[in-house]
Parts: C-alpha cells; sequence; structure tokens
C-alpha cells in the first residue's frame, strides 16, 4: 500500500509536493566528469555516444526519440504513455508473460517513458546480459505485439492512476494550471491521459505512434558502463538496423503560453491548500538560458538560501515546501512556482511569493547571491555523474539538446560567465508577477478567484 | 509497467531495496568490502571507497528514532531533526547549509523509527569542511524560540502534506497504530499533531542531550576516499567530543492481538480504492526463528511483475489492477510484511479480498512453486553488483543496518545467507507469518461512492 508507509522516512528536504508533471518536463540534469566521451558510429551509420566504464560488470543506455504525448490525437491523450508502457508486454515470438519473466530471471531493466516532447527507453543490465537485452530492446522497439489482454490490462491500470490523480490535490491544481496556461496547446493536456481518453486508445493508434515517432532519423543514444567502442558499433546496427530510416513529420504547434495573469479557485475539503502557479518562460536554446538557471537558483530552485525557502519557509513557518523552478520545452517553456499552506495563510505565502517575483525582477540577485549560484552550480556539477545511468542520461541529452560532445568540459565555463548586469538584464526580461496564472486547490481563506478555474477540473 | 511499480511502496521500496542486494555468487561473499574503525570516544567509522567520480557521500547515523520519543513527545526526533540545521555555538542559523551549497554540495537529512541521518554529497576535498561541520552540530546546537518555532509550523505544515491532506495517509497511520497499539512503532514518525503543536525548545534539547553522542552515531563515508584518510579527519572533528552516558533503547514489547483489526476509510478524495493486510514478522535484528532471509526470498517470489500476486490476482483472475507483497524486515524491534492489491474498475472491494485472502491460503497449504525458489535468490543476489553502482548506497545500506542492531557482517554475508534459503525456510516463514490471523490489520480505502452504493 503506497499509503502504509509513506511516514517510514520523514525527511526534512523532500520539499517537492509532487513532480508537476504537466508543465515541468525533465529539467535536463547536467553530470560532469573526466571520463572520455566517444563518438560511436556503427558500419551501418548509427550513431551512439559512450562512455566506457568497467569498474562493476554493468551497462546502462538511454535512449531517447523526439516527439512524445504531444503528438496525441485529439481526445486519446495518453497514446504515447500507454504506448511505453506496453512496449515491454509482449514482442515478437514472446507473449507479455514470457518476456516480463525473461526480463525479471536475467536481472534486466527495460522500462520506456513518455514526455510531451521525447519518448524514452532505458535500459540497464549485467554484463553477461549484454547481447540478449539489446534483443529483448530490439524486439520491444521493433514488433511489439499489443495483444489484447495486455492492452485491457495496461489500460485499466493507468485507468486507475488517472482516478487517483483527479482526486490528489496537487495533481488537480497542475493539471489546471496546464489547462489555463497552454490553452488548447498540446501542452495543456495531460500526457498520461484521463480515464476517459484512456477509454479511447486503441492498439492501432499505438503501432501508429511507434511507425511514426520510433525511427532513426529521430533517435539519440547514450550507453555508460562496461562495454567497448567496437562491442558497441555492431550491437548498435542489430538493434535499430530494423528501424525505419525515417518516420513522420512532426510540427509541434507554436505555444503562446498565457501571460495575462490571474487567479482560480477549486474547492476541496483539504486542511493543505496547494498554491501552483506559472509564467511564460525560455527554451532550452535560448542564449539567456544559463543566466536564467541561475536566476531560479537563486529565487526558488532548490536551496534553503532561496528566496521563497527563506521568506515563505524559513522567516515565518508557511510552508515545508515551496519553490520555482524552470520548465523549459522544445517550444516555448514555463517559469512555475508552487507552496502547500494551511488554508488559512496561504493567501500570505501566495503575496510573498508575488512580491519576491516581482522584487526579483526589479532588483536581479545581489553579487554575493550570483556568486553562491555559480560555486553551487558549478561546484554540484560533478555530482549528478556517479552512476552510469546518470552518465548514460547525460550523454543523451547532449545529443538531443545539441549541446556538443565537449559539453562536459564546457558546462562550468557558461556558468561562469555570467556577469551580474547580464542576471538583473535577464531577471527584468523573464520574471513579471503580473503574468503569473495561479490556481489554488483547497478551502484558501482570504483569496479572491479572478478567474474560472478550466473546464474538467 | 505503469501501475505496478509506482503504486506499491514508495518510501518502502527504497528503505527495504537497500538491505536487497547480494554480490554474483558466494565465493566473493562480499558486497561492499568496506574498511571500518571505532574512535577512542565511541564513534563507529565505516568507509567504502569508490574511486568513480571525485564525489564523497559523508553521513552521520544516530542510534536514535521516532520509537525512542517519550511519551507525550512525539514528533519529537523528526521535529529535532530540523532544528539541526538552526546553528551552533560557532555558526548562524542556516549557515552550514550555505557552506554546503556554496561548496557545491548536496545535503538531506531523514527521521525514522530507528534511526536519525544526517549527509551531504560533495567534492571529495570538501569533506574535512562537512566533517568539522557535522561534528560541531553533535555537540554546539543553540536554539532559541526565535528560530524554533517557525520551524514547529513548518513541520505542521508537513504533517498536513503527508497524511491530513491524503486519505491514504491518515489511512495508514491508523492501520499502523493498530497493528502496534503498545509497541512505539505505532506512532507516527512525523508525530500527532496535538503533541506536535505543544513541542517546546526545551524538548528538543532534552532530547539531543540524552542521544546525540559520538557513542551512539555511526559515521559513514563512501566514495573517492581511502580509509586512512577518513579516520585522521574523524579522530581530528568527532573525536574531540567526549562520549557520554546514553540511555539503553528499551523499548515496550508489543503484546499478542487477541482478535484481527480492520481500518476502513472513504472519502470523496480518494481515486482509487485499495486495500493491505499488515502482518506482524521478525526483523532481521530479531528473528527468533531464524526466518528474516526467507522472509525476503519471500516477498520477492510474491512481488513484482512477474510475481505470484500479480500473475493471480492481476493477470489471471482480472479482478486487480495491482498486487503485491512486502517485507520490512530493517527494524531494530518487529518487523512487518504485507500483501496490497487495488481493484479493476467494477470489481469491489470485497470480492478481491476474498481472492486475496485465497491466494495467501494457498501459499501457505502448498507453498510457493519450486521453480520461483532460485530465480528469486538469482534475482537478490544480482542486485548487489546495482547496488555498487554508485557510492551512496552502500552508506545508506550501512547506515540503516548499524542503527538496527546490525553489524557490517551481516550486510557483507548477506548474499550467502539468501542462498542458504531452502524451500521449505520460505514455506515454513510464509505459514509462521501468514497464520498469525489475529496479528493482522486490514486497510481498506474506498471512495465515497463506493461505500454508498
Amino acid at each position: 500500500m503506497q499509503t502504509l508507509f509513506a511516514l517510514l522516512v520523514a525527511g526534512r528536504r523532500s520539499f517537492r509536493l509532487a513532480i508537476p508533471t504537466v508543465l515541468l518536463a525533465v529539467v535536463l540534469a547536467l553530470p560532469a566528469t573526466a571520463a572520455e566521451v566517444k563518438r560511436v558510429v556503427s558500419p551501418g551509420g548509427i550513431e551512439a555516444w559512450l562512455v566506457e566504464d568497467n569498474s562493476n560488470p554493468l551497462i546502462s543506455v538511454e535512449i531517447g526519440f523526439r516527439g512524445g504525448a504531444v503528438l496525441d490525437p485529439d481526445g486519446r491523450e495518453g497514446t504515447a504513455s500507454m504506448t511505453a508502457a506496453l512496449l515491454d508486454e509482449g514482442a515478437g515470438e514472446l507473449d507479455s508473460v514470457t518476456f516480463q519473466e525473461e526480463l525479471n530471471d536475467r536481472s534486466i531493466s527495460l522500462r520506456f517513458s513518455a514526455g510531451y516532447d521525447r519518448f524514452g527507453a532505458s535500459l540497464r543490465f549485467l554484463t553477461r546480459e549484454r547481447d540478449r537485452a539489446f534483443e529483448l530492446l530490439r524486439l520491444a522497439l521493433t514488433d511489439a505485439r499489443f495483444d489484447e489482454e495486455a492492452v485491457e490490462r495496461i489500460r485499466g491500470q493507468m485507468q486507475a492512476s488517472a482516478r487517483r490523480r483527479a482526486q490528489d490535490p496537487s495533481s488537480i491544481a497542475w493539471t489546471a494550471l496546464g489547462r489555463l496556461v497552454q490553452g488548447e496547446h498540446p501542452y495543456g493536456r495531460s500526457a498520461r491521459g484521463t480515464e476517459s481518453t484512456l477509454a479511447a486508445v486503441t492498439a492501432d493508434d499505438m503501432r501508429a505512434f511507434v511507425k511514426d515517432s520510433i525511427a532513426r532519423d529521430r533517435m539519440f543514444i547514450g550507453v555508460a558502463g562496461d562495454i567497448t567502442a567496437e562491442e558497441l558499433g555492431p550491437l548498435l546496427d542489430e538493434t535499430f538496423g530494423d528501424l525505419p530510416a525515417t518516420g513522420s513529420a512532426t510540427v509541434i504547434p507554436e505555444t503562446s503560453p498565457r501571460s495575462e495573469g490571474g487567479l482560480a479557485i477549486i474547492e476541496r475539503p483539504v486542511p493543505q491548500s496547494i498554491a501552483v502557479m506559472a509564467q511564460p518562460g525560455i527554451t532550452r536554446d535560448d542564449p539567456d538560458y544559463y543566466t536564467a538557471f541561475a536566476l531560479n537558483y537563486v529565487l526558488g530552485g532548490g536551496s534553503f538560501a532561496s528566496r521563497l525557502m527563506q521568506e515563505v519557509r524559513e522567516e515565518r513557518g508557511l510552508a515545508y515546501s515551496v519553490y520555482s523552478a524552470l520548465s523549459p520545452r522544445d517550444e516555448g517553456g514555463l517559469i512555475v512556482a508552487s507552496v502547500g499552506t494551511r488554508n488559512d495563510g496561504v493567501a500570505e505565502s501566495i503575496d510573498i511569493m508575488r512580491d519576491e517575483w516581482r522584487r526579483f525582477a526589479e532588483e536581479g540577485p545581489t553579487a554575493e547571491e550570483l556568486a553562491d549560484a555559480k560555486t553551487f552550480l558549478t561546484g554540484s556539477f560533478p555530482l549528478r555523474l556517479d552512476s552510469l545511468r546518470g552518465i548514460a542520461g547525460m550523454l543523451l541529452g547532449m545529443q538531443m539538446e545539441d549541446l556538443g560532445i565537449d559539453y562536459i568540459d564546457r558546462r562550468n565555463d557558461y556558468i561562469e560567465a555570467i556577469t551580474l548586469e547580464e542576471a538583473k538584464r535577464v531577471a527584468k526580461r523573464l520574471f513579471d508577477d503580473g503574468q503569473l496564472s495561479i490556481v489554488v486547490v483547497g478551502q484558501p481563506e482570504g483569496l479572491t478567484a479572478t478567474l474560472d478555474a478550466p473546464s474538467g477540473s | 509497467m505503469p501501475l505496478s511499480r509506482a503504486f506499491g511502496l514508495p518510501l518502502l521500496a527504497v528503505v527495504g531495496l537497500l538491505l536487497s542486494f547480494g554480490p554474483p555468487n558466494a565465493a566473493q561473499a562480499q558486497v561492499f568490502n568496506p574498511e571500518s574503525g571505532v574512535l577512542d570516544n565511541g564513534l563507529q567509522v565505516v568507509v567504502v571507497t569508490n574511486r568513480r567520480a571525485p564525489v564523497v557521500t559523508h553521513m552521520l547515523w544516530y542510534k536514535v528514532g521516532s520509537a525512542d520519543e517519550p511519551l507525550g513527545k512525539s514528533g519529537i526526533a523528526h521535529y529535532l531533526e530540523h532544528l539541526m540545521f538552526k546553528g551552533t555555538e560557532n555558526l548562524g542559523e542556516g549557515e552550514f547549509s550555505e557552506i554546503i551549497a556554496r561548496n557545491g554540495g548536496r545535503e538531506n537529512a531523514f527521521t525514522s523509527f530507528d534511526y536519525t541521518g544526517y549527509f551531504q554529497i560533495v567534492a571529495s576535498d570538501r569533506l574535512a569542511l562537512m566533517m568539522e561541520h557535522e561534528a560541531d552540530r553533535m555537540a554546539n546546537l543553540v536554539l532559541t524560540d526565535e528560530v524554533t518555532l517557525p520551524e514547529r509550523d513548518v513541520i505542521l505544515e508537513e504533517r498536513s502534506t503527508r497524511i491530513d491532506n491524503q486519505p491514504g495517509g491518515q489511512l495508514g497511520e491508523m492501520s499502523r497504530a493498530s497493528l502496534f497499539v503498545h509497541h512505539p512503532y505505532g506512532r507516527p514518525i512525523i508525530g500527532w499533531r496535538s503533541e506536535m503543536e505543544q513541542l517546546s525548545t526545551q524538548d528538543a534539547l532534552d532530547f539531543y542531550e540524552t542521544w546525540y553522542a559520538p557513542n551512539n552515531a555511526v559515521l559513514i563515508v563512501a566514495g573517492d576516499v581511502s580509509f586512512d584518510e577518513v579516520m585522521e579527519l574523524a579522530e581530528k572533528t568527532y573525536g574531540k567530543i567526549p562520549a557520554r552516558d546514553v540511555p539503553e533503547r528499551n523499548r515496550v514489547v508489543e503484546p499478542p492481538h487477541w482478535a484481527p483489526q480492520r481500518v476502513s476509510l472513504s472519502s470523496d478524495q480518494v481515486g482509487q480504492p485499495s486495500f493491505s493486510i499488515s502482518y506482524h514478522a521478525p526483523s532481521y535484528n530479531l528473528d527468533p526463528e531464524g526466518q528474516a532471509y526467507a522472509l525476503e526470498v519471500l516477498s520477492e517470489i510474491l512481488t513484482g511483475n512477474t510475481g505470484l500476486f500479480y500473475d493471480e490476482l492481476v493477470r489471471d483472475q482480472k479482478l486487480a489492477v495491482a498486487a503485491g507483497a512486502y517485507y520490512s524486515g530493517d527494524s531494530l524491534d518487529l518487523g512487518t510484511f504485507g500483501v496490497y492489491a487495488s481493484p479493476v474498475a467494477g470489481v469491489d472491494i470485497e470480492t478481491l479480498e476474498e481472492a486475496t485472502r485465497a491466494l495467501i491460503d494457498r501459499v501457505v497449504a502448498e507453498g510457493i512453486p519450486a521453480e520461483e525458489l532460485e530465480k528469486a535468490k538469482r534475482r537478490l543476489t544480482d542486485s548487489a553488483v546495482f547496488a555498487r553502482d554508485d557510492a551512496s548506497t552502500a552508506a545508506r545500506v550501512f547506515g540503516q543496518a548499524l542503527t538496527s542492531g546490525l553489524t557490517i557482517e551481516d550486510v557483507e554475508d548477506w548474499p550467502n545467507r539468501i542462498e542458504a534459503v531452502s524451500l521449505e525456510d520460505v514455506n515454513a516463514a510464509a505459514r509462521a507469518v501468514f497464520s498469525d490471523s489475529t496479528g493482522s490489520v486490514t486497510a481498506v480505502l474506498l471512495r465515497a461512492d463506493d461505500e454508498r452504493s
């Protein structure tokens, strides 16, 4: 029971209330290592980036395909997510039970996932299972069965999750905010679908998603662990050579996230109100991205020294969790924030956050805050590389974001180069409390809604 | 697989899996190959060298948790954990955190029933700085109402987030209180609200002065560092703090239960019904019949995507969207074993519960399929290699083990003991745990609609 042990460890700092899946895609994690990154190109022309590391008999593979839930057909939201859940539920000659048992008995971890802009595969195994692990991956990517039994079973599981989200205050808030801020754009829909949209997804929809999206022209591969470039090359051809060279064109519509501001309230009988907010943000390829990244760290990006944490939590005890985050997307991006406060205090929490937002835009960070942000962001970079999965994930991100194969060496230079003047300019450019759309779920006192909550929430 | 993993046990999975590893074969018989020593003041030191990245995990674990709290002061262990960031005779409020952040480090702290831990992950050349300040707050904590009162509001908000806003959290709290009617494991770690509201600065200082001493702590450093380096730094920092008398952790004993219990909660806030049955079980530390390792294997066989519960209740009978079992044996006192399931839309919870109980009865009567034993043992021993992939896993495993009555050898020999488990061991353990029908607690989470219908 997920509930039974929710309190086994009550950590001081798990201050993110819930991962706001609707709005917050992966904020790319960018680690650092002395390890050499190799570009491996197979005889058949398939490329992967590799860090060799034989300290344990383990290999980690991270694969990404551009395109994801953003491509879901209208009314069948959740198609990409459901596809992700079904690729390892039977492929080729292997039915679901056989496929799953083989993964389990060989201790092979194979998972697929669908974000808005990216469809991912994550494979982790012991060296002794190398060839079979790649073969099972090939089967899943090229020959998934979508047997009726598996489709209905997975549909039922995903609908159960959707029902749970539909009653969870934090999920309700983020879902409504996504709709409010993104409107009819696919980013405003639920990537995991709702109970009714999941009901509409067919096996043919999922086959179509695979055919359109699982193709070599949009595929990127990161590998780390106990494998050499010479060993990896032929495996790339064997595993991915059967994929179509090209998929269908995927054009993500341009977005113009809501910038008019306003506040909506969704009444729920809970003692703690959840407030979530968003304003238009920045894309990963924006020249100001690194500055924005450092600015968010200062405002509310995770450390206890952040302004939101200091003002809302440390000074006044209004919240356990309060933070802000950049949510970059392929098209557009958002700056989001969240707080959870007792119903009679949430108005004060929101006021403080808006004041800090405004002050930050006007004044930017202090020289000391910027210096501290830089030492943290540069110093913590290597921490992300202490596992093979972390390394492989970074290699994938470097390719998908077009950061260059020497990115690991250069990344901290980008942070170091931020000047105070530039930080103040970008703070003024980006942060605008007047643009904040806010959704509050609970029984907030002293707040007046200026917007209707989006329908369906 | 979306639900079966997500549905289960978020934190338990992490905690439970910490002990679920082992090396690839028994001949190696070593999992992490740690080196250890003890300072003159009684501080135990464990070092696991891992040179992949120029990074260390520095953890200090105190052998005290919520189960050691005085009656009427529930939540004080966790409250003190928060207050440990409020400054010392040498550093102001939050200053240690600022130092860590400025040095590119990450930090956290956590409280459980049996332990309280603090850690930083930093570049290895900053280890000395971390040890200096962690030792400082072991001995020199300064608390005033000015900093403690806002933090009390913070933990009350934390309680709202975890429990009061969540019907599942509320039910879990009641279920646990029912499973342990006398032992302090029945108290929520975060505390009862009415008592949390009354916790004082003096309460926190009393708890600190009673339990926070070098001879009641374990220092674990894992990563890019040698044992000799750690011992030298430890002598210079923690070594200066004198040992103190620390009370025995004499917990009351949970009495046998005369009647099975059932807690049920229905709410409009519940989106998906579910239920669980919890049982008392031996822990690794308190294991008079020698069943802990067999229970670990049993839960491995029963749970997961190809586990017996999923196969039967989800795949074959199509009654559940999720079903599984867990064993939580990493406690100083009594452990727990549990099963859980959540129904497919249209299946009522009674039907699912009946089928689950029938499956338990079948396991008890017929035993587990013989071919599953070796597979489960291999999965468990394989997981040792995965556990070695990052340095902080080793630190967490040793911290948890050494504050819960176990030894380094227990951890390092774990795979051999898993290997030694026989089919009859597993079946005997299953019979022992599941036959204690009066000790069980059934917890049912319902949608308000379901109950009305």
